[in-house]
């Protein structure tokens, strides 16, 4: 991983404080995961120059804010989605996606906006005015707009979350296009530990301002020592590919390092790239292998580290299996009952995965 | 209908009216953008002072601007030294006075506009990298049209409707200060109730079309999303 973005900052106002030092890559998705008042927020708006901490920025090594100097927000080479699309009521769609167009220079922006266009299907609103879009077009425009400055970096401020669940499936396969077309570096400020596992490479998990931790995306998320509070949603991502197709019972097996899952195949082609998403209420644990069960995927694994949870009953067990990490959540009365430790070879059941292309 | 000197007075109103509204608008924006914006603890006397006018008796006012640019006042002494005599008792004496006098009647609604629209769209021009001016022209003020229209409207029917300040400052001088307002109060100590009764009316319509206008302009208070 090349460190192309450098971020550090201090901000201290009464009752709340940030104190960051990032290095993050310069491609690819980040997101930035925290709860309400965590900071991430405030971080992403420091980037911006939008809001001002003491400290230092620099991207790909042009540096944006040193000691005394602090390049404002309209020269930063950046786009920017706030989470409430905040389009210009007094300009239509195309307005808005002009105006910023209009303020940058360099070949190719015509083509950008066009593309920017094309990808967030709103061709056919950009007469209207944004009163008149709902808020899941409103959220496309906005993307689009912070796509047609032909920025070098693209900041997400929750771009879903005021969206409800239609709106936000609405929105999310557009987001992951972005994710597979973009050449820029993406950060992406989120509490939905689904958004997370949908469209980052990169996570960076923040509590009380502080950044608790920041690496790659499975490593991250398969990690015992932090106190992430994904809650239900604990588990890990996997990256994976089709490896198999098997007509008869409509199922796929996707490879990934270490191992291979069976699951529900809408129409894959073989060698596609996916995602799995292995919760960590969804994998069982047993000393034998078990054939007369209804658990479709088991995998031989060994024990790499059990950890606490929120609650003192229930556990997390760190699972590994060839180079990948899996999460189990299971009761503390189960641990010992195994007699679970560090190197025990266990069979992981795991009862359900979810795909994401 | 109009008599000659009662048109005279009405083209000298308009005269006023325009000149004190275009100059409103070029001293109002700054002090409403800085009002709707400042944090500084000298908003609240700012505010005070911009306010004035509103509640003292406009006799008030005259006294203290009449002194301020008479011969030994500071604005007059400085008329004085550029060359320029003194402003009381002529037409730009009464425009600056009208100035003061309308000044809250422009700065108010305009200011109220810039804090309806708030920081938001501001931040979101400036990450489309349009700078200070260029947020200030293409984003500011066009989302506070109605603001500024609400101020031009006020602030010209205001001047149009003084009376005090014109008796202090500008005195009743035809064709420099007599304005609609001193005219129908000519007539009237003049019996002259038919001249009285058609600036009287032309006044009434005006001031009602006016209010009619605002109303219907802006039903609500357009907020900005």
């Amino acid at each position: 991983m090349s460190a192309e973005i450098q971020a550090r900052f201090l901000l201290d106002f009464p009752g709340f404080e940030l104190d960051v030092d990032l290095a993050l890559p310069g491609r690819g998705v980040t997101a930035l995961f925290g709860h309400s008042g965590s900071g991430k927020t405030t971080l992403l708006r420091c980037i911006a120059g939008l809001d001002r901490a003491h400290g230092q920025l620099s991207l790909n090594g042009d540096t944006w804010q040193d000691n005394g100097f602090f390049l404002p927000t309209h020269k930063r080479p950046l786009g920017y989605v706030f989470q409430e699309a905040r389009l210009l009521e007094h300009l239509n769609v195309r307005r808005n996606l002009e105006y910023g167009m209009k303020r940058v220079t360099g070949n190719g922006l015509q083509q950008a906006l066009d593309h920017a266009i094309e990808l967030l299907g709103i061709g056919h609103l950009l007469q209207r005015r944004p009163a008149r879009l709902s808020g899941g077009e409103r959220q496309r425009v906005a993307i689009a707009r912070a796509l047609a400055v032909n920025p070098r970096i693209l900041l997400m401020d929750e771009p879903l979350a005021a969206l409800d669940l239609a709106r936000k499936q609405e929105i999310l396969p557009f987001l992951e296009r972005l994710h597979d077309e973009l050449e820029i570096p993406l950060l992406y400020v989120t509490h939905s530990p689904d958004e997370v596992a949908h469209l980052a490479d990169h996570l960076v998990v923040m509590a009380d301002g502080k950044a608790l931790a920041s690496g790659p995306l499975n490593e991250t998320l398969s990690r015992l020592d932090l106190p992430i509070r994904m809650g239900e949603e604990t588990g890990v991502v996997l990256d994976a590919h089709i490896a198999e197709r098997d007509s008869e019972w409509q199922l796929a097996r996707a490879e990934f390092p270490g191992g291979s899952l069976w699951a529900r195949d809408p129409g894959f082609t073989l060698g596609q790239r996916i995602r799995l998403r292995v919760l960590a209420r969804d994998v069982s644990l047993a000393l034998e292998p078990h054939t007369d069960t209804s658990i479709l995927n088991v995998l031989p694994t060994t024990v790499s580290g059990i950890g606490d949870s929120e609650h003192p009953a229930v556990k997390l067990a760190q699972l590994q299996t060839g180079e990948s990490l899996l999460l189990c959540r299971l009761t503390d009365r189960s641990v010992h009952k195994l007699a679970l430790q560090v190197d025990k070879p266990v069979w992981a059941q795991i009862k359900s995965v979810a795909i994401i292309e | 209908m109009l008599s000659e000197a009662n048109l005279i007075a009405t083209l000298l109103t308009l005269k006023l009216a325009f000149t004190v509204t275009l100059l409103l608008l070029l001293v109002g924006t700054p002090i409403a953008w800085w009002l709707a914006r400042t944090r500084s603890w000298f908003k609240g006397p700012i505010s005070a002072v911009v306010a004035l006018p509103i509640v003292l008796p406009p006799s008030v006012l005259g006294f203290y601007l009449l002194l301020a640019m008479g011969p030994n006042g500071p604005v007059g002494q400085f008329t004085q030294a550029l060359g320029l005599g003194t402003l009381p008792f002529t037409f730009a004496g009464l425009v600056v006075a009208s100035v003061f006098y309308s000044l809250p009647f422009v700065v108010q609604p305009i200011q109220n506009a810039f804090e309806a629209i708030g920081e938001r769209p501001l931040e979101t021009a400036a990450t489309l990298r349009a700078g200070p001016w260029d947020r200030f022209f293409t984003v500011a003020v066009p989302l506070a049209w109605p603001g500024f229209l609400t101020g031009m409207v006020l602030g010209f029917a205001h001047t149009v409707g003084e009376f005090g300040v014109v008796l202090m400052i500008g005195g009743n001088i035809p064709g420099a200060t007599r304005v609609i307002s001193v005219q129908v109060y000519d007539h009237v100590e003049a019996l002259e109730y038919t001249d009285a009764h058609w600036l009287s009316g032309i006044m009434l319509v005006f001031a009602f079309v006016v209010l009619l206008t605002l109303y219907s302009l802006n039903p609500n208070q357009r907020k900005a999303a």
